[in-house]
């Protein structure tokens, strides 16, 4: 990096990406290039800054300028003020909501403050399609450490020292993991990186793979070295085009660098990565069915034992570890168990990464340690709740994980306090809920998407779960029972104890967790027929006030099932009858009441 | 030895154990659905996937699978504490809330695994209603299909893939639509399915069932213009008796020709008679290639038998290439029905669409056989109906007769004499027996010095012998299961590396006493073992025990077909076989 | 069992992608990957090829195409519409902007418009929760969605 003279950053990540980043990239290197600046001034295309709620974000080097939103018409600006005369541009940087003051530099914005980025360490900084970026930030130091100064012993005990978990949601500690499958003799075994990021709301995978994908092919190749295998497969989901572009760049750059392939750094250690695709199965991040999965069959799961560690792969021994724990090897070498092991608590060391959303005023990709409170995330880093809103529920875990209310605020957040809190880390998804959304229905949400995603294979999950979100479908449309509450209870329960896989076991916790935590409205939905979030449809009438109403039927003519008709019936001091909505007819789409410019509708 | 305690009390097993094993040999017997094992046959279905035997294990988090989780040293594992009963009765509900729970109308009322398992656990209602799982019912000839019962043990499945390898059902979508189906959810008959039936054996439920074709029969039997007969094959007689409450591997032969009297049947003939009818041609067919053979001339070795209909389906969609290797002999039943179109009907003074031939048969797929267009004439097939051995007790049963209380009666002549060599046919390996017995005195002129072969008998699906014949070494094979036959006709394709001349292939477990139209055997192998030990009785306690020495067949020839493999032998007794594959036809 | 009516062209494609996987029938779900990449879709008589060429039975193709929610039978419109169902997307309303593109389309889920020009799907997370919610027209991410901007999209398409 050090021809140049700035550094322009701007971020080519999914949800930057939508918003035109690409473009701003293009109007720089033209700008650039029109001022001949090309030469001092390098525009790097990066992976995501997890700021995605203020994207698109365009970062400058060295100086650290974080401006926010940016505009493809904007690049002209930046150039003429902030590279050539030095003046930052005020109007794109950040505004802290507080003092409404401008914010310059990221690490002085809340939202950054109390990240510690490991995982993500190299997300924003280099680009990712250029291994020498890479390198330069000290990519590939562990893996050469590994190989010339430790043994595979060495590196395993490392590994176990550091305290970390698997962060794809169980949160089997990593070392000890790899030191099952070193122990297992064979011909041949596999390193396997789990990248079916299924959990809908959850991105911090695609978002490393896509900003720093050097570091998951380190790391495959310093676990290929510590177990003894020779050969790595990505499991990636096909709908993830530019991280699967990124990483083949990745793997070829490190084969021509001799990073990957044959007698790597001269060591005469091999190691090679191929990608398999997944299709579109959640339970496919099971890693049984992962594996069957890349063998080319059904990705249903299997029981375990046989762990894959004995019999994975082809029946090999195979090691599995999803993206985000792969992305914590590398540093760990090289900065040591001791180091990473003192961020966290005690149980579980290191940090997080949580991908924020729903709710709130940063919605983003965020790197915590373990230990920090749900306040100090959805209020500090978060911004708090949108329009001002109450905070309701925060759901982390996301299908296998629960709710989390207010009296969970305090509590610090690690694999075992979410557990016990009803929910779990799972792979990372954090939805900040406030009081518009409907908790019944965040349940029926959640088992909607577990029906759908279900293998099939067991009883409980296939038939259990449709029955479960049949059960919560007749509470949120008002044909419920305080017997059904009884049910879902039992069922949810006996479902937990029996399923086969993980997916299945953990399928219940929306519903155990929203049951625990907010019973008044279920019962409100069973009971009283209401739903205080407005969000059930069938517990809702659209009633025409008809004193209010002034006939003008705007409110029918926007109506696309015909409901509203009129009456004969005309308001003092109107000159038209008013009109009445047929609740028969109605579906609850809502139109009217934004028809109406004279506050007569009303949701009852 | 592990040491564990199941239900308080200490035992000990080996290691690698499960628990479900561990407890049904100590006498506690966890109930069970998906799971299914055919001990010593090499068939095995454990998904893991009903959740019926769940037990409690100390320090476990969840409730354990007993089918699919292995002892450990001082486990200890609860089989009926309150939350295992609550959960098993709970999964039996979830099954039950999406299933027709028609029985009364039910094919398998009675010998429904499901319905004994809700008798067993007292559910007397289901707590849970939601949506049922509906799909299109489906039959082949063999086969008849209603998914809607389908419980999803997957047993069928792999049945067809891993012990058959027709590779016609597969686990098709997921979650609750989940389903065991052909491709595109196609009709069975569409598909690469042999009709073998085995899935109908295995299925716990009435999702898989057969073909009933006894109101046909009834009312063949009921129209004075037809003159109707029955032939009985071998493994009928041994298993038969199951259906009355008889102990596995009684012999009825008598019963059953005095019952099927009584049902109106006008001539009681026995496949058995054809069998050994089948022994003379195939014998001297398979000589015939070996003489060619040694005498350096071009031909088909090693030779397949062909009575396994299955198994000739098989090679017709999965070997178009080598349809040459098989024997062109007729199987037994074909061969009996032939024979009594063109030689019984005129001496009985009938026309041949006025005889009908109805046979009993343990086995589906020869109900698709019978109707093979080539095993007809002018639209009227040799065997007009074909029943199995369960829907011969329905119709027992259904004319009010038991078959306990009759008596012993004879076959009916000619086509009424068997051999001990016949009999086998039912157990793997007995075609070959019976066929080196007689090629053997054939071929050497001379009695076989002994005339068990111990080498073709016994329950290994693959078996090999070389048998010295006058000093020349046959090479046999025997195989059951048509995946170990796909694996003799890939070495065949391979140049044949271990020299075979002769290979025995019958698709179901133990042979046709293994059969899908057999009484259920629920997995229980025992009794597919008694049913060998009755077949290999029979065969010891008959006078004659070579085919060749049967006085009826001896006549046939004598009086009609002249000699085996004759030109007669050939346009009634031997068939051609058709490529089924699948072919890829490029269209503009 | 029946012949398999297929195009030459198609069929060479086919052939051409299982070859490049050695045939290997454990390469079946990425040879079904490239094949609908090249096809759009995967219709019963391309599965059949893609069985025949790889030696394995067709109900194991078929059943591994309807596990997997990212094979589809189904031809896809013209401009293919994927709104993302994902949390952060539901939280934010995404079920109202997928009505109103069922509405404005008058499509069910998961089909195509009569004119072939629409087809409209859901999908779990497209990783723009920023944007939520979000749905796809090709390769285009419309983010912050509400209903009434449903039909000015639809518009730029017609």
């Amino acid at each position: 990096m050090a021809k140049y003279k700035m550094h322009i950053l701007i971020c080519g990540g999914t949800g930057c990406k939508s918003s035109n980043s690409l473009q701003i990239i293009e109007n720089f290197q033209k700008i650039l290039a029109e001022k001949g600046l090309s030469d001092d001034v390098q525009v790097i295309k990066t992976g995501c800054f997890g700021f995605c709620e203020r994207g698109p974000i365009v970062k400058i080097m060295p100086d650290n300028t974080f401006y926010t939103q940016v505009k493809p018409e904007d690049a002209e600006r930046i150039v003429n003020e902030h590279i050539i005369k030095g003046r930052k541009v005020p109007d794109l940087l950040y505004t802290n909501p507080e003092n409404k003051e401008h914010v310059s530099d990221s690490k002085h914005m809340d939202f950054y403050k109390k990240q510690i980025r490991i995982a993500l360490r190299n997300c924003g900084f280099v680009d990712p399609e250029n291994i020498e970026e890479s390198i330069s930030r000290g990519g590939y130091e562990a893996l050469a450490k590994c190989l010339t100064e430790m043994t595979p012993e060495q590196v395993i005990a490392e590994m176990k020292a550091s305290g970390l978990r698997g962060r794809g949601g169980a949160g089997f500690p990593t070392g000890l993991k790899w030191e099952l499958c070193a122990k297992n003799k064979a011909d041949q075994k596999y390193v396997i990186c789990n990248a079916d990021e299924g959990d809908p709301g959850a991105f911090m995978d695609r978002s490393i793979l896509e900003g720093d994908p050097n570091s998951i092919v380190e790391a495959m190749a310093i676990c290929g070295y510590a177990i003894g295998a020779s050969k790595g497969l990505v499991y990636i989901r096909a709908e993830y085009p530019l991280a699967i572009e990124r990483l083949k760049i990745a793997i070829r750059q490190a084969r021509e660098y001799g990073l990957l392939g044959e007698d790597i750094l001269g060591t005469g250690f091999n190691f090679d990565i191929e990608l398999r695709y997944g299709a579109g199965a959640f339970v496919c991040g099971e890693e049984t069915a992962l594996i069957h999965s890349m063998e080319g069959q059904r990705g249903e799961p299997t029981l375990k034992p046989p762990f894959p560690a004995v019999s994975g792969y082809m029946g090999k021994p195979s090691n599995v570890n999803n993206v985000e724990t792969f992305a914590n090897v590398p540093v760990i070498i090289t900065k040591g168990a001791e180091w990473f092991s003192s961020i966290g608590t005690e149980k579980s060391k290191g940090t997080k990464v949580f991908a924020l959303a729903g709710q709130i005023n940063n919605v983003g990709l965020i790197e915590v340690p373990m230990g920090i409170t749900l306040r100090e995330i959805i209020y500090e880093i978060g911004g708090g709740i949108k329009n001002g809103r109450q905070f309701k529920a925060v759901q982390t875990g996301g299908p296998s994980g629960g709710c989390l209310t207010a009296k969970h605020l305090d509590t610090a957040i690690d694999y075992d306090s979410l557990v016990a809190a009803g929910s779990m880390m799972g792979s990372g998804g954090m939805v900040v809920m406030d009081e518009t959304s409907c908790m019944p229905a965040i349940a029926k949400f959640y088992l909607e998407f577990t029906c759908e995603e279900s293998c099939g294979k067991c009883s409980p999950c296939r038939i259990g779960n449709k029955r479960l979100c049949e059960i919560l479908e007749k509470i949120t449309d008002g044909r419920g029972s305080m017997e059904d509450l009884q049910e879902l209870r039992n069922l949810a329960a006996v479902i937990k104890d029996t399923a086969l896989c993980g997916l299945g076991q953990t399928s219940p916790n929306p519903v155990l967790s929203t049951l625990d935590n907010f019973w008044d409205e279920y019962v409100e939905h069973v009971v009283d027929k209401k739903c205080r979030a407005g969000v059930c449809k069938k517990l809702m009438s659209y009633v025409i006030d008809r004193e209010k109403c002034i006939g003008c039927g705007k409110c029918a003519k926007g109506c696309p099932v015909e409901a509203i008709s009129r009456t004969d019936y005309t308001a003092p001091g109107h000159k038209l009858a008013s009109m009445v909505i047929d609740s028969t007819k109605c579906i609850k789409c809502g139109a009217c009441i934004n028809n109406c410019k004279f506050g007569a509708i009303s949701i009852q | 030895m592990i040491n564990l305690t199941i239900d308080n009390k200490a035992i000990q097993v080996p290691e690698g154990t499960t628990i479900l094993k561990a407890a049904r040999m100590n006498g506690i017997d966890i109930p069970t659905l998906c799971h299914f094992e055919l001990d010593g046959m090499n068939f095995e279905n454990k998904p893991g996937g009903c959740r019926v035997c769940v037990v409690e294990v100390k320090g476990r988090r969840n409730l354990a699978p007993a089918c699919a989780t292995d002892v450990m040293e001082g486990m200890e594992v609860f089989t009926h504490t309150a939350r295992v009963i609550n959960a098993r009765k709970t999964v039996v509900e979830l099954i039950l809330s999406d299933h027709p729970n028609d029985c009364l109308q039910c094919e398998k009322n009675g010998d429904c695994e499901l319905q004994s398992l809700t008798k067993r656990l007292g559910i007397k209602e289901i707590p849970f209603k939601g949506e049922q799982s509906h799909y299109r019912k489906d039959s082949t000839l063999s086969v008849y299909r209603d998914m809607d019962k389908c419980v999803m043990c997957r047993r069928c499945e792999s049945m067809c893939n891993k012990f058959m390898t027709a590779g016609a059902l597969s686990g098709v979508n997921r979650g609750f639509q989940a389903v065991v189906a052909p491709a595109f959810e196609q009709n069975l008959g569409d598909s690469s399915c042999v009709n073998c039936g085995q899935c109908v054996q295995v299925c716990p439920v009435g999702a898989l069932t057969l073909v009933d074709d006894i109101a046909k029969v009834m009312e063949a039997i009921a129209d004075p213009t037809k003159k109707v007969v029955v032939q009985t094959a071998p493994a009928v007689r041994v298993a038969l008796g199951e259906e009355f409450g008889m102990k596995p591997g009684e012999i009825v032969t008598g019963k059953m020709a005095a019952a099927l009297r009584r049902l109106g049947f006008d001539q009681v003939y026995d496949t058995d008679w054809s069998a050994d009818l089948t022994i003379m041609e195939e014998g001297t067919e398979l000589l015939g290639r070996l003489k060619k053979a040694l005498a350096g001339e071009p031909v088909k070795l090693p030779m397949f038998t062909s009575c396994c209909p299955a198994w000739v389906t098989f090679y017709e969609k999965n070997f178009p290439d080598l349809l040459e290797y098989p024997s062109t002999a007729k199987s037994p039943q074909g061969m009996f029905g032939a024979v009594a179109k063109n030689y019984l009907a005129p001496k009985l003074g009938v026309k041949r669409e006025d005889l009908i031939v109805v046979s009993i048969m343990p086995c589906l797929a020869k109900k698709s056989e019978r109707a093979r267009e080539e095993l007809s004439v002018n639209g009227d097939s040799d065997v007009n109906f074909t029943l199995s051995t369960r829907e011969l007790a329905h119709m027992i049963r259904q004319c009010n007769l038991d078959l306990n209380d009759m008596p012993e009666e004879d076959f009916d002549s000619p086509l009424g004499e068997s051999t001990g060599a016949a009999v086998i046919f039912g157990a793997t390996g007995g075609v070959m027996e019976a066929a080196l017995r007689t090629a053997y005195e054939l071929h050497t002129g001379k009695t076989l010095p002994k005339i068990d072969f111990e080498e073709t008998r016994g329950f290994n699906g693959v078996k090999e012998a070389t048998i010295d014949v006058d000093g020349f070494p046959l090479k046999i094979a025997i195989v059951y299961s048509l995946g170990n036959a796909r694996k003799m006709m890939e070495q065949v394709r391979q140049g044949n590396p271990n020299g075979y001349h002769f290979i025995e292939v019958m698709a179901c477990p133990g042979g046709c006493i293994g059969g899908a139209g057999q009484p259920y055997h629920h997995g229980n192998s025992e009794i597919i073992r008694k049913r060998m030990e009755a077949i290999y009785r029979e065969d010891a306690g008959k006078p004659i025990r070579k085919s060749h020495e049967n006085s009826e067949i001896l006549a046939i020839y004598k009086e009609y077909y002249g000699e085996p493999c004759g030109h007669l032998s050939h346009e009634q007794l031997h068939t051609h076989y058709f490529d089924k594959s699948d072919k890829l036809e490029a269209t503009k | 069992m029946a012949n398999i009516k297929l195009s030459e062209d198609k069929i060479n494609v086919i052939k051409e992608i299982a070859k490049s996987f050695g045939n290997r029938p454990g390469e079946v779900i990425n040879v079904l990957h490239q094949v609908q990449g090249k096809f759009g879709y995967l219709p019963a008589e391309v599965q059949e090829v893609v069985a025949h060429e790889l030696n394995i039975p067709v109900s194991r193709v078929y059943g591994i195409v309807s596990f997997y929610s990212f094979f589809t039978m189904e031809p896809k419109g013209e401009h293919p519409i994927d709104v993302c169902l994902g949390t952060a997307c539901y939280v934010r309303g995404a079920e109202k902007v997928l009505d109103a593109f069922a509405r404005e389309l008058n499509v069910q889920i998961g089909k195509c418009t009569a004119d072939g020009k629409f087809s409209l799907n859901t999908l779990r997370c497209v990783g723009a929760c920023g944007l939520a919610p979000v749905a796809m027209i090709g390769d285009k991410v419309y983010g912050r969605l509400t209903p009434d901007q449903i039909p000015g999209i639809i518009a730029e398409y017609k």
